[in-house]
């Protein structure tokens, strides 16, 4: 059998799901042995020309790392798709924009009137800000364009499949690898995981135990090791978070921030989330359950902690 | 005029571009060291509770996401007036100190290492950690992997996770050691400064030795002159988690020591409309433009920096290992840049004799792990040494802790205005009219930045394959006339 053509990309993302892609260890020898790595810019050497010149649909598949966020990661994103027969979103940012997705909050212009105006050490009087084309004495220098709105892989080329996280653990890199390797994919369109159900499914600790008449912040208190963080008033996703990376947050008693996306069927998160809390409030008064709900100071960065551009909601409307 | 592209270069918070011009002689016009992506963590922090940041943060980048992690619990601390219990601080120390014998290990071996071990101008093929595994042997190459292994195993341990671990807190960290744990830090400890010793002495044996090398690392091509910045403690040695923040001059003098707070007296960022990197410069000096010297606002930090702006170290070796490198050198401080290869071993076997320190530490499986905040929250800075430099996050909240303000300057990014000097110099020195540029010639321009571990510099060369660094010489036209690849 020839061997397979696989290309690794990355764009608005943090280099922590290349980190992830290493994390197979040894396991790395097998992919070698079935498969070629024609593109990783962070670790082959290969200019993106020599990805132009190779034939449309000669990769046979493609990992792709982070969101959209400027005219370069889009041009790339359209370029992979081109030349590949299988498209993957690779990890949260590419799946629903992951947390740089949270800058859907502002648009271009107050993010860089913060940048490069606003921030304390910035000197800037001139009010220079970064341009896409700009002439020095010697010549002209290009960067991409910072486009308003992070967009995430889907809501820009046709995607295949998807492997979830922040970054996805190693399990599930290697589950999604192996398939590919032995010819073994799922369906088009499932997202690729262990367990389709959510976090809680795979955490040790014993739930439905009591309800909540506050939420509390991380900070406010240590939670007790054995029981649901949920159901001590500290706001876990995991109840509304697809599984498969065994809860490991939960076990270093910090709650889960849903970065496996929804569970299998539901399409936004956020609102899953919510409703999953709003059922482990312990009261029937509607002022009371009001207060409770005041409590949560943040509730996108709480309930879509990585799946704003992904979301129903998708932005904020900029006056 | 031609052009000469590398593009990509390593990333850095994103990816980098360094762009050639040459004039019709030649010679080196200038140069540009590029930052083409920004994502705005300084904007979308606004409206996230301060609780959340060193989890957000962290997300600036996934190769050092336990610096982050650590300067945003720091700045925590700081927001809510809350002191965390002795073994945590421990303990955070302890997970960081086994971070930078991971990272430090992954530069010098994958990211530099092939440069020295294989020479400059070997063959692209084999000038990668293959190429250095099969010229030092499997054996030190087993311990290479070994040591990287082992110290992610901690950071898994305590922080829960291996990339983006979620165990800082304001007032402490959300998990603590017990004796069997500890007991395997101690021993993963005592390998790590086995092996840093063995890294130093490598390092003695394939660069020291060599005339060639040193000849390379004294050479005016790869000299910059300027002002450097570190942590250091009380005693005004290296450290990475906490202490004030102190700035030499070119000569070594004292120029400045100041605490967290007090970064805005000291620190100011020029912008320039070529880059999406702002330039961070010394206020106090002022921005002189691109070049070095005591009356240019340009400093330096990353290994030789911290070492040169503290007075020694605190463990033992380290200090042995200081003493010999300044005296082979000739004295402090150094301002050769390929110097920066011998500091951050020497910062490897501190952070791996701190481990050892920290792991048999009384207080270290102490359940007294977490003080709970009781002040308003406010404003808080926090500022630790990244592998890539000083690091400084500062928030500003509400009364109820949600962000209203960030201001981030984050470590690699210090280095910005000397990595666009030390490739200008380089390429000035080495680029010359009628001499053919060659891939070797290219390599030692490359050479010039890599010593600064560009961000995801760690990130790179840990597979099979070779160096992410393509370059493409352009005429006038902008038509390709030679492929370097």
């Amino acid at each position: 059998m020839a061997k397979l053509k696989v290309a690794l990309y990355w764009a608005a993302s943090c280099g922590g799901c290349e980190i992830a892609q290493l994390e197979i260890g040894e396991k790395i020898l097998k992919l070698a042995e079935a498969a070629d790595i024609v593109f990783w810019p962070v670790a082959i050497d290969v200019k993106y020309k020599d990805i132009e010149a190779v034939p449309d649909q000669s990769i046979d598949a493609c990992l792709f790392n982070g969101g959209i966020r400027n005219s370069e990661q889009e041009h790339m994103a359209n370029l992979l798709r081109k030349k590949s027969k299988i498209m993957i979103a690779y990890g949260a940012c590419a799946y629903e924009g992951g947390i740089p997705g949270l800058a859907n909050m502002f648009n271009r212009q107050t993010i860089f009137d913060r940048v490069y105006s606003e921030t304390p050490s910035t000197d800037n009087n001139d009010k220079i800000v970064p341009q896409t084309n700009y002439q020095v004495p010697e010549g002209e220098l290009t960067l991409p364009e910072f486009y308003d709105t992070v967009r995430t892989l889907r809501q820009t080329v046709d995607v295949d499949y998807i492997i979830p996280g922040c970054p996805p653990e190693e399990k599930t890199t290697w589950l999604a690898l192996e398939a590919l390797i032995e010819g073994k994919l799922p369906p088009k369109g499932s997202v690729i995981t262990h367990n389709v159900k959510a976090v809680c499914d795979e955490c040790p600790r014993k739930r439905d135990v009591k309800k909540v008449k506050k939420f509390y912040r991380t900070f406010e208190i240590i939670s007790d090791p054995e029981i649901c963080l949920l159901e001590q008033g500290l706001l876990c996703a995991g109840i509304a978070t697809r599984g498969g990376c065994g809860a490991p947050c939960p076990q270093t008693n910090m709650p889960c921030t849903g970065c496996y996306g929804p569970v299998e069927g539901v399409i936004d998160q956020g609102a899953n989330f919510l409703s999953a809390v709003a059922s482990v409030i312990e009261s029937n008064d509607p002022e009371e359950i009001q207060r409770i709900i005041d409590d949560i100071h943040d509730p996108v960065g709480t309930f879509y902690r990585y799946s704003l551009p992904d979301s129903l909601l998708r932005r904020a409307r900029i006056k | 005029m031609r052009k000469i592209s590398i593009d990509p270069v390593t990333r850095l918070e994103g990816h980098g571009k360094i762009e050639i011009f040459l004039n019709d002689a030649g010679e080196v016009e200038n140069s540009y060291f590029q930052v083409p992506e920004l994502r705005g963590f300084e904007k979308f922090a606004e409206g996230r509770l301060a609780e959340d940041m060193p989890q957000i943060t962290q997300r600036i980048c996934g190769v050092c996401p336990e610096a982050h992690h650590m300067a945003s619990s720091k700045a925590l601390d700081d927001l809510f007036h809350v002191d965390p219990p002795s073994p945590a601080k421990k303990l955070r120390e302890l997970l960081y100190s086994a971070f930078y014998v991971t990272d430090h290990t992954t530069h010098f071996y994958i990211l530099a290492g092939p440069d020295f071990v294989m020479g400059p101008d070997a063959p692209v093929a084999e000038r990668n950690i293959l190429g250095v595994i099969a010229k030092v042997g499997l054996e030190l190459g087993g311990a290479v992997i070994k040591t990287r292994m082992q110290n992610h195993h901690i950071i898994h341990m305590l922080g829960g996770r291996a990339v983006h671990p979620v165990f800082g807190l304001p007032g402490g960290v959300s998990k603590g050691l017990n004796e069997e744990e500890r007991k395997e830090v101690e021993q993963i400890a005592r390998d790590s400064v086995e092996f840093a010793k063995l890294s130093l002495k490598v390092f003695d044996d394939i660069v020291l030795k060599n005339k060639m090398y040193v000849n390379m690392i004294t050479s005016d091509a790869y000299t910059h002159r300027t002002y450097y910045m570190g942590l250091v403690d009380e005693n005004n040695k290296v450290n990475f988690y906490d202490g004030k923040v102190r700035v030499v001059d070119p000569e070594g003098k004292e120029f400045a020591k100041y605490p967290p707070r007090e970064y805005l007296k000291h620190v100011a960022e020029h912008v320039e409309p070529w880059t999406y990197v702002k330039i961070p410069y010394l206020k106090n000096v002022g921005w002189k433009g691109f070049v070095d010297g005591n009356e240019s606002g340009v400093f330096r930090v990353a290994p030789l920096a911290r070492l040169n702006a503290a007075d020694g170290m605190a463990t033992p070796l380290a200090q042995e290992a200081y003493e010999k490198m300044y005296s082979t050198l000739g004295g402090k401080p150094v301002h050769y840049t390929l110097a920066m290869h011998w500091a951050r071993l020497i910062e490897l076997l501190y952070a791996a004799e701190r481990l050892m320190e920290l792991s048999r530490d009384p207080e270290i499986t102490s359940p007294n792990i977490r003080t709970i905040p009781t002040a308003t929250p406010d404003e808080g800075v926090g500022i630790v040494e990244a592998p890539r430099g000083t690091l400084t996050h500062h928030y500003i909240t509400d009364e109820k802790g949600v962000i209203k303000k960030a201001n981030l300057i984050v470590a690699t990014v210090n280095n910005a205005a000397a990595i666009n000097m030390s490739v200008k110099k380089a390429a000035m020195a080495l680029i010359k009219p009628g001499k053919e540029i060659t891939e070797g010639l290219l390599n030692r321009i490359e050479m010039a930045w890599r010593p600064y571990d560009l961000c995801l510099g760690c990130a790179s060369h840990t597979v099979p394959g070779q160096l992410a660094m393509p370059i493409y010489v352009y005429n006038s036209e902008g038509i390709l006339i030679k492929s370097l690849d």
